[in-house]
């Protein structure tokens, strides 16, 4: 190629709009700033009114509104489901994870597919399938009131929906971390002569463990903040049913506004330190695959 | 046993697997096939009634219609907000990289009183809207605010990798080639995150369907106006028309499935095109 047309193709190039001139700052300065007011709008303006209305009326209203007894008694209730709930579905995950990431057999993508299914469906159906189970007219109903059973309605409905709706969580962070990292050094130990369980506790356990601490925290946060399915189930018995979700609901109601959003001012608390770790995590090299 | 599975020297298979089944059928699945067998056992003319009478069609036209506009929201805006994040530096870039998650952590019930009070008619926002005649909080157009934020980190989350397998190189030999910036985007960029901008519209779209907890407090929850399928089901359940409530979940749950099929097919979609691309 001739020099002369080489200077015209870097003449040309130079007169045309290119990566860093005026139409290209203003269209980037045009993404960032719709990019910013409309998350503005959505969550940060909302964040931000939790903890203003939480402080209003001033440090001491918020401390007070958590020594009322029925907000403590939530906040207990809410503590108490997640401290059941979240061991069970670590176990499930740990377990699903090993069946489904270690052995090949036939249906596995059928048995990811339905492990995945709570998350398709609406949290009110999660907890409503329950009351058709256990409530006063529903199948076992009868049965349970001539035994003097409360699951509907009672502690271990709303443990039940809880579960429901958080069952996935951990299985699903693990079960693909599983199959990425292999099972040469597993089947090494075991050839060596460790028992499945050394084996699992010595060898699986640290290769996973970022994973499964991103799972079992996206569990909690889930579990401890679950609205629709638990509602369903609890019947909102002040001091007794509500959790810390539904006892904002009754406080907002009653227009206790500071009250309501000092309890929200918790589980927003809880969710930004669950996104902290879960950024955490991510630094330590584990990055979240689809 | 060996029919099913390939043999493997690991132990473990029967004990996991067993349990793994076992749990998932006593949480999940024989609740659900409770719920089948309801609507299963309701009169064919009972079913058709619960399911079309006017409240419920009232229903489904706003829990629908809400979560497609705002779906199509997110498609715009995820866009917008994952290029945004992945092309340009800014102060703040990452704090707002993992803000974007918050929807998935923060509960309903407080996104869901949060943006009340902001967009009610003496809110931060709704106090600016008012004047102008716009009414957000207790009206569709709150309901269509609450589903846009829930669905928001679908849409963003995933086109932002789909944004950054865009072969740079691809756009800037099309540029000295002479193309302009919007043809490079219709022509490059477009169709590489096209899977990936219709897997976030349905994720999103599926997700604000069963939303139940952020709508309900700025929804208004008027029947026939306000009133989304969720919460007439939850009517239902506290009215204790089992059956009722069974027959509009039965409702919600088939199309929940389509549109799980339809996200299945999309990225099965997106992988074969990356495939050929790659080629």
């Amino acid at each position: 190629m001739a020099s002369g047309t080489h200077g015209a193709v870097i003449e040309d190039l130079a007169s045309r709009p290119g990566r860093d001139n005026l139409t290209s700052s203003i269209v980037r300065w045009l993404f960032i700033s719709v990019s910013l007011a409309f998350l503005a709008a959505l969550l940060f303006a909302p964040l931000a009114t939790v903890f203003v209305t939480a402080l209003e009326k001033g440090w001491r209203a918020y401390a007070a509104s958590f020594s009322d007894p029925d907000t403590a008694a939530a906040i207990r209730l809410t503590l108490t489901t997640a401290l059941v709930v979240v061991p069970i579905n670590t176990l499930f995950g740990l377990a699903a994870s090993w069946a489904i990431a270690k052995f090949e057999f036939r249906w596995k993508s059928f048995l990811i597919t339905l492990i995945d299914l709570p998350l398709a469906i609406s949290p009110v159906i999660s907890g409503m399938v329950y009351v058709l189970l256990f409530g006063l007219h529903g199948w076992f109903g009868v049965w349970l009131q001539e035994h003097d059973i409360s699951i509907i309605f009672a502690l271990p409905g709303i443990m039940l929906a809880t579960m429901f709706v958080t069952f996935p969580y951990v299985a699903r962070e693990l079960i693909p971390l599983m199959q990425q990292l292999g099972n040469d050094e597993e089947e090494a130990a075991i050839t060596l002569g460790a028992g499945g369980l050394i084996t699992f506790v010595r060898v699986t356990l640290p290769k996973v463990r970022w994973g499964l601490v991103y799972g079992v925290i996206l569990c909690n946060a889930r579990a401890m903040g679950e609205f629709g399915a638990v509602s369903v189930v609890s019947g909102h018995i002040r001091g007794l049913t509500n959790t810390m979700p539904l006892h904002i609901e009754i406080l907002y109601n009653e227009y206790n506004f500071v009250g309501a959003f000092a309890v929200a001012s918790l589980l927003t608390l809880l969710a930004v330190m669950t996104l902290f770790v879960k950024t955490w995590v991510e630094r330590t090299g584990y990055r979240r695959r689809r | 046993m060996s029919a099913i599975r390939q043999p493997s020297v690991l132990p473990g298979f029967g004990l996991t697997f067993g349990f793994t089944t076992f749990f998932l059928s006593a949480v999940v699945l024989i609740p659900l096939a409770a719920l089948v067998l309801v609507v299963a056992s309701m009169h064919w003319s009972d079913f058709i009634h619960v399911v079309f009478s006017a409240r419920a069609i009232g229903s489904y036209r706003l829990s629908f219609g809400a979560s497609f506009l705002a779906a199509s929201i997110n498609l715009v805006f995820g866009f917008i907000i994952a290029w945004t994040l992945v092309r340009y530096d800014f102060p703040g870039r990452k704090l707002i990289d993992a803000l974007i998650d918050m929807p998935f952590a923060l509960p309903t019930a407080v996104s869901g009183i949060a943006l009340t009070s902001v967009f009610a008619e003496n809110g931060w926002i709704g106090a600016y809207l008012h004047p102008l005649g716009i009414k957000v909080a207790y009206t569709w157009i709150g309901v269509t605010v609450a589903l846009t934020l829930i669905g928001m980190p679908f849409a963003v989350r995933s086109v932002q990798p789909a944004l950054l397998e865009v072969q740079r190189e691809l756009e800037e030999a099309a540029e000295t080639l002479g193309a302009g910036r919007l043809y490079v985007f219709r022509r490059i960029i477009l169709p590489t995150v096209l899977p990936a901008l219709l897997t976030g519209f349905t994720l999103a779209f599926a997700r604000a369907v069963g939303e139940y907890g952020s709508v309900i407090f700025i929804a208004g929850n008027l029947p026939m106006k306000t009133e989304i399928t969720p919460l007439l089901i939850v009517i239902r359940l506290e009215e204790f028309d089992y059956k009722g409530a069974a027959a509009l979940g039965f409702v919600m749950l088939v199309i929940s499935f389509v549109v799980l099929l339809a996200i299945n097919l999309l990225q099965a979609w997106g992988r074969r095109r990356l495939v050929k691309g790659a080629r």
